[in-house]
């Protein structure tokens, strides 16, 4: 991948505007008109799933307020040869000129290889993995959103009493354990001596196992739960019937834990499929590479429950406006578990270094193996 | 058999028309029921305030109506073909096998494993038959060992399979995003890749991978091994009762084990397509439900080989047409599934109008 | 391992049995039911699932979470007697009419409750059955809803039924040789239809524990299978109702093992954790079961047995 970082803060300078595009010499030619325009949407569970995909789909309606654009829209698409055959359908029989592909797995191959197929028709995919190597028509745009899980972490750890935390995650892929690993360097920062335990369920949407997993942790003695599965509703909700407090994770879970909620991680597509939709509007190009947390407002922190101690907020608060101004996350020495060193003492990662988005190890301080 | 005797010329014309007054039953049918769920459906729609006219139309469009239209559907009803011959062969013997899905997981998961070590050194022809072996091979032992526990041990084969399909899909997940996991591919837990070169291209002139092609051979094979040979004959017989087929000395043990292993091998095979046509390697996009689909197409075809063809691409039409429907009428993913749910019910429920109407029946018989 | 470690996995298999096994129980319970009548019917997935909607929505608009139960109970006695009215025809096979029913509940369940994937409506109260212990884990671990006792009570009232009373003798005599009703003077299809129509009741109960107990919550991947793996424990409990319940129990525990055995750091190899009870059975099967004895209490006149 090229490397970002350089191109973030030189491009930051010279504009106030925030959004990003990889500068790659050969930004894809999006129709110059939004007239007449037919963008198609792929979402790979049901739109109103109260959660990533419900996330998406209440943002994208942004699109749809652009004159002259017309919005197309398949839910549950699954990861197969399915994902060809929908982009084609909808290029085919609908006219579409731009497509949204909103799950990780859409991309290789099947984004690819209808980008190769179709070099006319813009691809835009919500995960960090266009390259420059990739075909020019064809695209990223993500929140990282393991900055505002950093900044749970931070509340999270000043609200244990047992120094035991629990967090429950889907499947072992580089955003769910990145996501992990900020959420412990987070509670870590504030408080040392404790550790985070995670259960993978192994699936993104299993609410009994789900359940079953809050319990054990909590039977385990942990004192504050959160989660990183496609519907935190059920983890919450377990948390909150046990007495123990609980962060949120892609939507506001807040009305779910009145007592225990303490804040929760939210991405902010709105910004970004707004600034999509503006741009479409004054018919310039997007941008093939845009990503970003706090500082571009992508992501964000659910509003705080009453879980949070005016202690918590204070130090989430300005965790949060750290972030925001570029201060890393990953600052050493961490150690992998297995008891390599990531980050040595006195150096730092940047938080959108590179190489975090291939991240496929936990850190030191999370009980819990990837398989 | 009756039809193999030859007739004499003079009688050759009366018993053609008998033969299409009989078959015309098994179109005219099912043309009724998928009028009479589509009039039901229509009364669904016009609840929610949608145009049944548009609905179908767009049904239409979507799975048939231009060359991308069924070349989407055909892409669709490929593995749907192998995975209900999973169903419909056992089902011969009386038997149903709802474990499919699990041969067909594990048959993708073992070509993809035996293709990696090969791929620096091994000539494209050679890799990818090598790969559809081993898929086969796996599968075929998976439902097999289905077929042998029901023998021999005397456990129900569809609580097995179902039990066993389960244990499959965790072996896929735990190698996958584990001891075999491809380190550059973080996002999407999977097994190094089978390089471009194994990987098998469509159909010329289409997006059609071979899959439907080795299917539909599949199908029509496993039709005549049940219908003209001996070994289908006593499988049938045995299908009708076991203890009359083992008083008569048939080796009903040899039947249950060749049948479900021959089963599990086009599942794998299923599987392999999914691998080597589609994904380029091997990950959870295999557990993709074609093989509990396949149960649903092996049903609706009376667990007839042939027939499983025709019921696969109809499937496939449906699937194909659910996403246009989605698109322009603005409705959920579920509205297609309720469709799916009725016309099949209808379709069944028409089974019951075979034989009951004078129009078809043959006059000599 | 480390005491503390054992102590903590068997009690949360403990907890595990009691709060998974009850769906199991309710479906497996009326399939157990339906099957002893002759029938089989592999649709009751759909029917839990729509069970489960049905009672949260309303739950949601009602306030009252045991009129949602009972709704539930309805709707999926309304599917039953779909089942049971459409398989009475001549040549329509029970399993497929039931794959078709599947989709169908399904697909209308999902239709329907869009709108209630978002709020949040009351929930079942439970039971505290651990009043008398100091462990708080343990208390936690026995609380328990009521419909999980009821359904211990139903398990024990139908085994006893199907032996000694007259009832229970006609559905046994209809599934065992529908000739032998019939000389009987029994009427074998209003007999499976009545059984195949409360069998869809109690699966519909089944679901709205999923939903207004546990996990408590309406989504479209609510169920993970429980209605087709509890069809299938009816005939490892070999049509037993007791039976039913031993197994809906070990079902749970064994499906509590993969979460209980990570928050003790036993971690790797979850996958396989998580497919033990499905594992287990499997293996309790392979051992406990001679050829010779396998359809020992199979109904003869049903279609997956003959």
């Amino acid at each position: 991948m090229i490397n970002r970082r350089f191109d973030r803060r030189t491009f930051l300078k010279g504009s106030g505007a925030g959004l990003i595009g990889l500068s790659t010499g050969i930004l894809g030619a999006v129709p110059a008109r939004a007239e007449g325009l037919t963008i198609g949407i792929l979402y790979v569970g049901p739109r109103d799933d109260f959660g990533w995909n419900q996330a998406h789909a209440v943002a994208a309606a942004a699109l749809k307020e652009v004159p002259g654009v017309t919005v197309v829209e398949e839910e549950n698409v699954p990861e197969t040869i399915a994902v060809a055959q929908s982009i084609e359908s909808m290029i085919s029989l609908d006219g579409a000129k731009l497509i949204f592909a909103t799950s990780f797995g859409y991309y290789n191959p099947f984004v690819l290889d209808m980008a190769k197929k179709f070099p006319d028709v813009q691809f835009r995919h919500a995960a960090p993995l266009w390259t420059d190597k990739d075909p020019t028509n064809a695209g990223s745009y993500f929140g990282q959103l393991d900055q505002a899980h950093y900044v749970d972490g931070i509340a999270a750890g000043l609200s244990t009493k047992s120094n035991k935390l629990g967090f429950v995650a889907a499947k072992p892929i580089g955003t769910v354990l990145r996501n992990i690993n900020s959420f412990a360097l987070g509670v870590k920062k504030v408080n040392p001596a404790a550790t985070v335990q995670v259960i993978f369920t192994g699936e993104w949407s299993m609410p009994v196992r789900e359940a079953e997993a809050a319990n054990a942790l909590i039977d385990a003695g942990c004192d504050v739960l959160t989660c990183h599965v496609d519907g935190p509703k059920v983890v919450i909700e377990t948390a909150e019937g046990r007495g123990v407090k609980s962060c949120g994770h892609n939507a506001s879970q807040a009305p779910l834990a009145p007592k225990g909620f303490i804040t929760g991680a939210e991405y902010k597509w709105e910004t970004i499929y707004k600034d999509y939709a503006a741009k479409l509007g004054k018919g310039e190009a997007l941008p093939n590479f845009i990503g970003g947390g706090f500082d571009l407002d992508f992501v964000q922190n659910t509003p705080y429950g009453a879980g949070a101690t005016p202690e918590a907020i204070a130090a989430a608060d300005a965790a949060r406006a750290d972030v925001k101004a570029g201060k890393p996350i990953f600052v050493g020495p961490i150690k992998k578990q297995d008891g390599s060193v990531l980050v040595a003492e006195g150096a730092s990662l940047d938080n959108y270094a590179p190489e975090l988005n291939a991240t496929d190890y936990l850190i030191e301080g999370v009980v819990g193996s990837i398989t | 058999m009756a039809d193999t005797t030859v007739p004499a010329p003079s009688f050759a014309l009366g018993e053609t028309i008998d033969r299409i007054r009989r078959s015309s039953e098994y179109v005219v049918i099912p043309l009724l029921a998928l009028v009479v769920s589509a009039a039901l459906f229509s009364l669904f729609l016009l609840a929610l305030g949608k145009d049944p006219v548009t609905f179908f139309s767009l049904v239409w469009k979507g799975g048939f109506g231009t060359g991308f239209s069924w070349q989407n559907t055909l892409v669709r009803s490929s593995p749907l073909i192998l995975a209900a011959l999973c169903v419909a062969i056992p089902a011969r013997l009386g038997m149903v096998v709802i474990g499919g899905e699990g041969a067909l997981v594990l048959g993708g998961f073992a070509a993809a494993v035996v293709a990696i070590p090969m791929v620096s050194w091994s000539p494209t022809f050679f890799t990818l038959t090598v790969m559809a072996l081993v898929s086969m091979l796996v599968g075929g032992l998976w439902i097999g060992f289905v077929g042998y526990l029901r023998h021999y041990r005397g456990i129900n084969e569809t609580i097995s399979s179902l039990l066993l399909s389960y244990i499959a899909i965790s072996i896929l997940n735990f190698f996958v995003e584990g001891a075999l996991r491809d380190p550059s591919d973080p996002n999407k837990p999977s097994t190094m890749p089978i390089g471009p070169e194994n990987m098998i291209g469509p159909i010329p002139g289409t997006s059609v991978h071979w899959g439907l092609v080795a299917g539909t051979i599949a199908a029509v094979a496993m039709w005549v091994l049940m219908n003209r040979t001996t070994f289908g004959f006593a499988a049938r017989i045995t299908g009708g009762n076991v203890r009359a087929a083992m008083a008569q000395g048939l080796p009903v043990g040899k039947l249950i084990l060749v049948s479900t292993a021959l089963a599990g091998a086009f599942a794998g095979l299923a599987g392999f397509y999914e691998v080597a046509a589609i994904h380029g390697k091997a990950n959870a996009s295999l557990i993709a439900g074609y093989g509990f689909t396949g149960i649903l197409v092996s049903f609706l075809a009376r667990h007839n080989p042939i027939a499983i063809v025709p019921v696969a691409i109809f499937l496939g039409g449906i699937e194909a047409a659910g996403g246009l429907v989605q698109r322009r009428l603005e409705l959920p993913d579920a509205t297609v599934l309720v469709l799916q749910g009725l016309m099949f019910v209808v379709l069944l429920v028409s089974e019951t109008l075979y034989g009951r109407f004078k129009i078809f029946k043959a006059k000599g018989a | 391992m480390e005491d503390v470690g054992l102590s903590t996995v068997l009690l949360a298999m403990l907890a595990g049995a009691i709060r998974v096994s009850t769906p199991f129980l309710f479906v497996a319970l009326g399939e157990c039911l339906t099957e002893k009548s002759g029938r089989i019917n592999l649709g009751l997935e759909g029917t839990l699932v729509f069970g489960a909607m049905a009672a949260y929505a309303i739950s949601f608009e009602t306030g009252s979470p045991w009129l949602g139960v009972l709704v539930a109970g309805f709707a999926g006695m309304a599917f039953g007697a779909m089942h049971g009215a459409i398989c009475r025809l001549k040549g329509v096979n029970d399993i497929a009419i039931g794959i078709a029913m599947m989709l169908f509940g399904t697909g209308l369940a999902f239709f329907f409750g869009k709108a209630y994937i978002q709020p949040v409506a009351p929930r079942l109260p439970s039971v505290e059955l651990g009043f008398w212990t100091d462990n708080p884990h343990l208390a936690k671990a026995l609380e328990v809803n009521p419909l999980f006792l009821i359904g211990i009570a139903l398990a024990v009232a139908m085994w006893w039924a199907f032996k000694n009373t007259r009832i229970g003798l006609v559905v046994r005599t209809t599934g065992d040789s529908a000739p032998a009703a019939l000389a009987l003077g029994i009427n074998v299809d209003l007999v499976r239809f009545l059984a195949t129509s409360a069998g869809g009741f109690l699966a519909g109960v089944g679901g709205a524990f999923l939903s207004l107990y546990y996990p408590g919550s309406w989504t479209e991947g609510l169920s993970s299978g429980q209605g087709l793996m509890a069809v299938a424990l009816v005939i490892f409990a070999r049509w037993n109702p007791l039976a039913c319940f031993g197994a809906a129990l070990l079902f749970g525990a064994a499906g509590a093992l993969g979460p209980a055995l990570q928050s003790v750091g036993i971690t790797r190899g979850y996958h396989f954790f998580n497919a033990a009870p499905y594992a287990m059975t499997l293996v309790i099967m392979i051992l406990s079961i001679s050829p010779k004895r396998s359809l020992k209490g199979a109904p003869g006149e049903l279609s997956i047995t003959k």
